[in-house]
């Protein structure tokens, strides 16, 4: 919104005041501003010019050559406006002058010498008009200042909308000037109104059928109005906030709406008989004053001349009894309607205007009334001949409450911690319209009713005016003293930065964030596509759009697929969410899942999936000091392979998978190449308690090592073989370590260490002897043989 | 002292002295360990030349042995020492002939160096985390998927607000669940889960809880549907706008690593009263005014303000009959834009699209 300081001037004096700095306040204390603009710094020497004479150029076929005078002497001018003509006054800018920034000179135009300028309405900032030059009123004395004449000279600033969504009360100059006068301890003047003079009975039939939606309505008939074309200042104003002029009643409307955050509307006299407020029993279509035709729902509030569709409240008003330049008599309209309707139709149509802007921050209702009166002082100012003929109907079907706030200052020092004097509160809160009751540092102040439709209702809100006033860059600012507290880590978290830190130091893998959504074209372009779940509301079924992922894999293999010219060889991973189905009571089953994913175009899948192995043992034996055992697993999911699928358990807990993908996504993804997932189910995975750190002393005796090299016969796992050297029958074996493995097609063998040791002695090598006999004893019940 | 050597004597000591010669000679001609090792047996080993003249000693009478007997160990001892020094003298060469032969490494031969990366959110998220719990925060999780009541009726937004259309948030097609649209829906949570320890040990709730968070936008370069936050509580008994203003320079002057100046604005968010926009002065013009803060000097940073009591009643803080017993403040920080002024990163799209050629440069901080 665009605030002019020569209309705030009209409401509070703020001479002496610097202007600039008072904005800046402003936006301390109020709301932000976003940009200041001193309008007319850059017009100078613009003075009236009476052309006397024009003659077209003999060099050009538009431009004309004119003698123009300017009270001063007459000047020769070159001049391409088609408007210019003998006897015309315009807005002349002399040598020396200043227009837009740009400085006048005398130049020679096609070979004839110019000495200044006559100029548009765009030229000297005050409209959009660069059809032609300005055509002033021909009473005007040549050579007198156009400031004189229009009020070029302002500083206007554009407030940031969004920051006045909870301040109905700015949403007019009236509520700004309110602001000022508090910002720098000045009286508020009171807002110039008419009465209405009317002595009659007659009155304009208002009927609010649909009582929830319209909670007040305001009108009056007005006659006789002659004038069409509202004041140079007026236009002016209008033209500096962001509007433009139309016709007077046009002007006047939407200068109150700048004025007070008022809409209101203008409709031609005689075709409205009996205003009637309601909303539609069905769906239609109505033709807006901007001559769209729009869909009208039966949830959008409408208003009816008896039975016909004459406006859609609080948005914009209907083409049919749209005012012209030819409109003699007018019903006024000065509504409150409910902001949430308001907001909700001008959405369903798409068609946010001024009005329902203001309407949707919940307006005061009391402002209707004032409004009328402020419209006819206005009207009366502009076009005196224009008389009421009816009195004024006032239907005020919801009233807000009022309310009342009781505080003291401990109150206020407490929610500070600073120290604001009682009567600085006082005064505080009387500048900005609260009635204040008190009694030494016993506060009672009622909240007034531009603040009390949402915005002010509670000691918190209070205390907020009076420091927005007091300024935040007063404050002494404290520390607080606290007892002083362990603050320990969660599980969660020290798990996350362990294992993000182990795959990227010492896996080199790249950690990556992707949606919590399928994207079914990418998906696609692998071979897969969404699989059932949760999904956003109101996305399209058809097209798959909106499904949540159940699995971190549906987001990582599209970005292998988009990455697969990074590298040869990487590695990427994710602790992010998934949603497996419901859960019993319909919600979501939203997990925290690691996902972990290696490509390789160098490595064979084996070595692959078994770094995928070693990464999963690591973690696990990091963090929980444990070890994990695989199972296969049927696959679920269509991008699985249905041989090498494998869950995940420690400690018997089952906390994820691991597995390579299916020949049919894989070809899809790249030729040749190799790929192994990982997911692990975080919130299970750090609930399984992790075993202690197990501490032994060393023995001072050395171990005795010795080298089984271990045939394994075809379809035997490791693991089936493993509890031949248990620990629990062989104390002294202190650790086993692979030393060498040969894995091929059709054999396996591997070379494992037995270290024996006790702690008081080296054990000899008949003893070492005896228990290797044991092992070798119990591998070959398993058919397993040695390798020679 | 006598004039003249007696016979047996005087051969002794020339055998000695060719011996001498000899040993002198081919000394000098060693070169390495073994010859020397050669050498050495010729001399000193059982059947060499020093055990010879031993044997020869026998022959010699008896009141001579004693003086041919000294000649012959000071002639051993001589050489045992030329033999020590010689054989140090030839480690030494052979040391010095190992080093020389030794390659000069290339250290500027191209390497391929393999290195992880972690996601820039993870960096930026991890070094607040660590000026918060500096602070006596604790670093909390939520879900992002969330209930109606969490997202907004427990933060006072009424039931018709903006936020709550569903252009702007993601609603799910689970009864009243919905993707969260900011971290303040955990509030209600983290107070539930640390107002038994504020009011029972006196400990004041201090919480920060990062989270991803989602809202209904067409991307481009400057908007995201999914974005990461910061949220942060305070609450204790008389916790105040002046602490409030502490804290924030506080902790943004540590998040920067320098001084910042902040400034307080009204600012409307309905689960705070009073609410504030908080600036900073601009890091990089220092206030003057340049592209970055659009010339104004400052950079809106994070909204904030103090908890509204109705927040605080709803998280079971304050009961109805003293809705300031307690009184707390809250703090946002958008994570995904602070990793974007803190690595010049111009597209937001940057951190969810997974180029690897972007994101594998964030090796460490």
């Amino acid at each position: 919104m665009f605030v002019s300081m020569n209309w705030i001037n009209d409401f509070v004096d703020l001479s002496g005041e610097d202007i600039d700095k008072l904005i800046s306040r402003f936006t301390l204390s109020t709301a932000e501003v976003e940009g200041v603009e001193h309008k007319g710094e850059d017009i100078k020497d613009v003075v009236v010019g009476e052309i006397i004479s024009c003659e077209d150029h003999p060099d050009s076929d538009h431009l004309h050559v004119l003698k123009v005078d300017a009270g001063d002497k007459v000047y020769d001018v070159v001049c391409g406006a088609p408007n210019a003509r003998a006897g015309i006054k315009t807005a002349f800018a002399r040598c020396g002058g200043s227009v837009c920034g740009m400085k006048i000179k005398s130049a020679k135009l096609r070979g004839i010498e110019s000495f200044g300028m006559c100029c548009s309405g765009k030229e000297i900032g005050i409209s959009d008009d660069h059809s032609g030059i300005l055509e002033l009123d021909a009473s005007l004395k040549n050579g007198t200042d156009i400031k004189s004449i229009y009020p070029i000279d302002d500083v206007v600033f554009e407030v940031d909308n969004k920051s006045l969504t909870n301040r109905p009360d700015l949403w007019g100059h009236y509520g700004i000037a309110r602001e000022f006068a508090a910002l720098c301890g000045r009286e508020l003047k009171d807002l110039p109104v008419a009465e209405n003079d009317y002595k009659g009975s007659d009155t304009v039939d208002v009927d609010i059928v649909n009582k929830d939606l319209c909670f007040r309505y305001t009108s009056v008939r007005v006659e006789n109005i002659t004038k069409h074309v509202s004041s140079n200042e007026m236009q002016v104003r209008l033209y500096y906030c962001g509007s433009r002029a139309i016709n007077l009643l046009a002007d006047i409307t939407n200068y109150i709406m700048l004025e007070l955050g008022q809409p209101m509307h203008a409709f031609d006299g005689d075709k409205i008989k009996k205003i009637v407020v309601d909303t539609p029993s069905e769906n239609f279509t109505f033709k807006t004053l901007d001559g769209n035709e729009r869909q009208i729902t039966p949830e959008t509030l409408m208003i009816y001349d008896d039975k016909t569709p004459v406006a859609i409240a609080g948005i914009m008003g209907g083409l049919d009894s749209e005012i012209t330049d030819d409109t003699k008599t007018l019903v006024l309209e000065s509504a409150n309607f409910d902001g949430v309707c308001v907001r909700k139709s001008a959405g369903r149509m798409g068609l946010r205007t001024d009005a329902s802007a203001r309407y949707e921050k919940t307006l005061d209702p009391e402002m209707t009334l004032t409004a009328v009166k402020r419209f006819l002082k206005l009207l009366f100012d502009e076009d005196p001949g224009a008389k009421c003929v009816s009195a004024i109907a006032d239907v005020y079907v919801k009233k807000y409450p009022e309310i009342t706030v009781p505080f003291n200052k401990k109150f206020v020092d407490r929610y500070t911690g600073i120290d604001i004097s009682s009567d600085r509160i006082e005064s505080t809160l009387s500048s900005l319209g609260f009635a204040v009751k008190r009694n030494g540092d016993d506060f009672e102040v009622k909240v007034p009713s531009y603040r009390a439709t949402k915005d002010v209702s509670m000691q918190a809100d209070i205390v907020e005016e009076i420091t927005r006033i007091y300024g935040y860059d007063n404050f002494d600012i404290t520390t607080t003293y606290e007892p002083l507290l362990p603050v320990r880590p969660t599980v969660r978290k020290v798990n996350e930065n362990l294992i993000k830190d182990t795959l990227v130091k010492r896996y080199h893998l790249h950690e990556v964030h992707t949606r919590i959504w399928c994207d079914p074209d990418e998906l696609r372009d692998i071979g897969l596509s969404p699989e059932d779940n949760v999904r956003l509301l109101g996305s399209s079924e058809e097209q798959e759009q909106g499904i949540l992922r159940t699995s971190l894999i549906q987001s990582f293999l599209p970005l292998v697929y988009k990455n697969r010219t990074f590298d040869d060889t990487f590695g990427v991973f994710e602790i992010g969410r998934a949603v497996k189905g419901t859960n019993p009571d319909n919600t979501a089953n939203e997990r925290r899942m690691l996902c972990i994913t290696l490509y390789s175009k160098e490595k064979s899948e084996k070595n692959l999936y078994m770094e995928g192995v070693d990464i999963v043992n690591t973690l696990v034996s990091e963090i929980k000091h444990s070890k994990v055992k695989y199972k296969k697993r049927e696959c679920v999911h269509a991008w699985e392979h249905p041989k090498n699928t494998s869950d995940l358990y420690c400690e018997g807990v089952c906390f994820g998978t691991i597995g390579t993908v299916h020949p049919s996504t894989l070809k899809m993804i790249a030729k040749n190449c190799s790929i192994v997932c990982i997911e692990t189910d975080m919130d299970i995975f750090d609930d399984i308690s992790a075993n202690e750190l197990d501490f032994a002393e060393p023995s001072r005796f050395p171990d005795v090592d010795y080298d089984l090299s271990l045939i394994i016969p075809e379809g035997v796992r490791f693991e089936d073989i493993e509890n031949c050297w248990d620990k629990k029958d062989i104390p002294e074996l202190t650790k086993t370590s692979v030393i060498d493995i040969y894995d091929t097609v059709d054999t396996k063998s591997i070379t494992i260490r037995f270290s024996f040791g006790l702690d008081d002695r080296t054990l000899t090598g008949e003893e070492v002897q005896k228990r290797i006999d044991g092992i070798v004893e119990k591998l070959s019940a398993k058919n397993i043989t040695l390798r020679s | 002292m006598r004039s003249w050597l007696p016979g047996k004597v005087k051969i002794m000591k020339d055998r000695i002295n060719s011996l001498k010669e000899r040993f002198t000679k081919e000394l000098s001609e060693v070169k390495d360990q073994s010859s020397l090792e050669e050498l050495r047996l010729a001399f000193l080993s059982k059947k060499g030349s020093v055990s010879q003249l031993m044997q020869e000693l026998s022959k010699i009478p008896n009141e001579q042995k004693r003086e041919a007997g000294a000649l012959i160990n000071s002639f051993k001892q001589e050489i045992s020492a030329r033999f020590d020094a010689k054989l140090e003298e030839i480690k030494k060469i052979e040391e010095e002939c190992l080093i020389n032969s030794t390659e000069s490494y290339d250290e500027s031969l191209p390497r391929n160096i393999r290195r992880g990366s972690y996601h820039p959110i993870t960096l930026v998220q991890r070094e607040l985390e660590d000026v918060f719990r500096s602070m006596g925060f604790d670093v909390e999780d939520y879900s992002e998927i969330v209930d109606d009541y969490h997202c907004f009726e427990a933060l006072n937004i009424p039931p018709f607000h903006p936020a709550r259309d569903m252009q702007d948030t993601y609603y799910l097609t689970t009864p009243n669940q919905l993707l969260k649209s900011h971290t303040s829906a955990a509030q209600n949570s983290i107070m539930h889960k640390y107002g038994p320890l504020l009011k029972e040990k006196g400990r004041p709730i201090r919480a920060v809880f990062p989270g991803r968070c989602f809202r209904n936008e067409d991307i481009d370069a400057c908007h995201e549907n999914t974005f990461f936050q910061m949220e942060g509580i305070m609450i204790d008994k008389d916790i105040s706008i002046s602490n409030l203003i502490y804290f924030m320079k506080t902790m943004l002057s540590e998040v920067f690593e320098r001084d910042v100046t902040v400034r307080l604005r009204p600012g409307f968010f309905p689960f705070v009263e009073p609410g504030f926009e908080l600036d900073i002065q601009c890091l990089i013009c220092g206030g003057s005014g340049c592209s970055s803060c659009k010339n104004s000097g400052w950079l809106e940073l994070c909204p904030c303000g103090m908890i509204h009591p109705n927040v605080l009643k709803y998280g079971g803080i304050n009961t109805e009959d003293d809705p300031y017993e307690y009184t707390g403040f809250a703090f946002g920080l958008g994570l995904t834009r602070l990793a974007m002024m803190k690595y010049g990163v111009k597209d937001i799209r940057t951190f969810n699209e997974g180029d690897l050629n972007a994101l594998s440069q964030f090796v460490s901080k």
